[in-house]
């Protein structure tokens, strides 16, 4: 009586192909909430930051002493006006485009130098391994914030220098876990696998490592942008990065702290655009990273 | 007739401890001094227990490690020399790991794992593809239902399956099994054994089968080689070394064997201990500090590998120049 309520399994199974590495883990990615609606607000951010010229209501850089420090919701200026008495939704929108810009370019520098070391020394091993860590290791001594800060001190402020600074910063994290990511894929047996086939060290490292490796680096690196804008911002706050009147998240904090007591919601909105760019960042890349950690 | 593989002195020390100026402090002997031969078409299991150094072997045989000292010619041919290049010689000798999980590239799928080898030795993508599904057909996969698969969508028999077909996609000649259906369960390790006993009349192969289980290598093996803390302790045809074992080793480990019979029953462990520590082995025979016949001469000097006919033992015991009790009283016999 119970068989008959068994569903026949098909004797012939179809074809079976799998989705794919990375069509698997952006469908697991895209069951996750939380990590899909980061996804978005950061899709938003870039978009802003590309399309700020239509977007942005005034002239960024325009100011009027007349109008200067209007509160939130003021006729005309909906975010109100900074100290200049210059738009600040135009100035929020139009630094959108710095602080990403210092948020993701000085990572990806740091991803190609620092995943080309960190690579290199974990699959060369000996001593290449050791000379290459060790002076990556010298780098630790100092806090990431004050290197930067001594960096750019050093080589004077300015967008450049300042995104420099910071690549020189991230290279050394990353490096690191390249390194422990690849040495732990090198003794895999596929890889000892490989090396009996007779290939060179350059193919078994394109078609067996860089796959394996590649992932938690790069998913390492996303989560170093909301690093990279926090201390970019921090480098502006200082004098070290953006100079004014460039717009810029971290520097328009610094310059509206004066107004703390008579706007403080007005001084807040800068933090809070910096505040919503790096959680949004953070939690996407935390989506990632469970997407890519397919078990068997 | 040369055989397929001669093995001379092979040794492979690791160092563990390194002094404060560069200085080396002490090493791990994992193969000290191994001679064995490997003729075409033979089965030639290697036993031990843990940390013998059978792993050591399989990855010395293959190149993937330096050897301290020793050779290793291939059909007459020292590895590397003009008459066989590296990269040939490793077309020729082929291996399939214990661990079917980690010796498959996660991001491949089946058929690009097994297209790879022959790939990297001058095929052409469009052979080396119909190839691999032939041998997945082979090894008992259906192309249609596994070619495109990933590694965590196969069962551990599968996985090993796969792996076979990988290493015949080179058309080997030597085939190492390391532990190859150790990890399986086992009604599949049988199937597996079986089909690696088919695939080896069909591609006349000849196979190296590590395992520390007696069973599979008497099952599966011509010859068998016993191995202590990286030492050959017997070497015999297969029947005679299960059934008349010189070598206390050899049969203090087949004492191990669980029997059908329950008059054979066994009360005491016919051997006891963990092996010593291969940092500081023992002088003289290593096996002396677990053994029940040893004498003041074992711990002396280090037996020689004395042959008898196709039985080769490295025991005193055996050896009547050596001076040992038990050799005059075998002789005797």
């Amino acid at each position: 009586m119970m068989e008959a309520t068994i569903p026949a399994i098909p004797v012939m199974a179809v074809a079976i192909r799998s989705p794919g590495y990375w069509k698997t883990v952006l469908l697991r990615f895209a069951r996750d909430p939380l990590a899909v609606a980061a996804a978005a607000v950061v899709l938003l951010l870039i978009l802003m930051a590309i399309f700020a010229p239509w977007l942005a209501p005034n002239d960024p850089l325009q100011g009027m002493t007349l109008r200067r420090l209007k509160p939130p919701g003021t006729e005309g200026y909906p975010l109100g006006t900074d100290e200049l008495g210059r738009d600040m939704l135009s100035r929020l929108i139009y630094g959108a485009r710095i602080s990403l810009f210092m948020g993701i370019v000085p990572v990806f520098c740091a991803l190609f130098i620092g995943a080309f070391i960190g690579i290199t020394a974990g699959y060369a091993g000996g001593w290449l391994n050791t000379v290459l860590m060790r002076t990556i290791d010298v780098f630790f001594a100092f806090p990431s914030v004050l290197l930067a800060v001594a960096m750019a001190g050093a080589l004077g402020p300015g967008i450049f220098n300042g995104m420099l600074a910071l690549t020189l910063v991230f290279i050394p994290p990353i490096a690191r876990v390249a390194e422990s990511v690849t040495t732990s894929v090198r003794s895999l047996d596929y890889v000892e696998a490989a090396r009996a086939s007779g290939a060179s060290a350059m193919l078994i490292i394109r078609k067996h490592v860089l796959g394996n490796v590649l992932g938690p680096i790069f998913v390492y690196a996303m989560s170093l942008i909301a690093v990279s804008m926090i201390l970019a911002s921090g480098l502006s706050f200082l004098g070290l990065g953006v100079k004014p009147p460039q717009p810029d998240w971290g520097l328009m904090l610094n310059t509206l702290r004066t107004a703390l007591y008579t706007q403080p919601l007005l001084c807040a909105l800068p933090g809070v655009m910096i505040f919503i760019t790096s959680i949004s960042f953070n939690l996407m890349t935390d989506g990632l990273r469970s997407a890519m950690d397919i078990k068997a | 007739m040369t055989p397929l593989l001669e093995v001379r002195g092979l040794e492979k020390r690791f160092t563990v401890k390194k002094g404060l100026f560069g200085g080396v402090r002490s090493y791990v002997s994992a193969v000290d001094g191994l001679d064995f031969d490997l003729h075409e078409g033979e089965t030639l299991g290697v036993v031990g227990e843990s940390g013998c150094g059978k792993s050591t072997t399989a990855r010395l045989l293959l190149h993937l490690m330096k050897p301290t000292a020793g050779s290793i010619r291939f059909a007459g041919h020292a590895v590397g020399s003009p008459n066989l290049p590296l990269k040939e010689f490793r077309r020729q000798i082929q291996m399939v790991f214990q661990d079917s999980y980690a010796s498959l590239n996660p991001r491949l799928t089946v058929e690009e794992s097994i297209a790879f080898g022959p790939m990297v030795h001058g095929t052409a993508r469009r052979e080396a593809v119909p190839r691999a599904h032939a041998l997945l057909d082979r090894v008992g996969l259906h192309p249609a239902r596994f070619a495109g698969r990933f590694t965590h969508e196969l069962s551990g028999g599968q996985r090993q399956r796969v792996n076979i077909a990988r290493a015949l996609a080179f058309r080997p000649r030597v085939l190492v099994l390391d532990e190859a259906v150790s990890a399986l369960d086992k009604s599949v390790e049988a199937q597996v054994i079986n089909l690696l006993l088919d695939l080896k009349e069909e591609f006349s192969l000849t196979y190296i089968v590590i395992s520390h289980d007696l069973e599979v290598v008497r099952f599966m093996s011509s010859r068998v080689l016993v191995m202590y803390l990286g030492r050959v302790a017997e070497l015999a045809p297969t029947e005679t070394l299960y059934t008349q074992s010189r070598h206390p080793y050899t049969t203090a480990l087949l004492g191990s064997l669980l029997s059908m019979d329950p008059d054979r029953r066994t009360e005491a462990a016919p051997i006891s201990g963990d092996p010593p520590n291969p940092i500081d082995p023992p002088a003289g025979c290593r096996f002396h500090t677990r053994c029940p016949y040893a004498e003041a001469v074992c711990s002396r000097s280090a037996p020689v590998l004395t042959v008898e006919g196709a039985h080769a033992v490295a025991c005193h015991r055996h050896n009547a120049a050596s001076g040992s009790s038990g050799a005059s009283q075998t002789e005797a016999v």
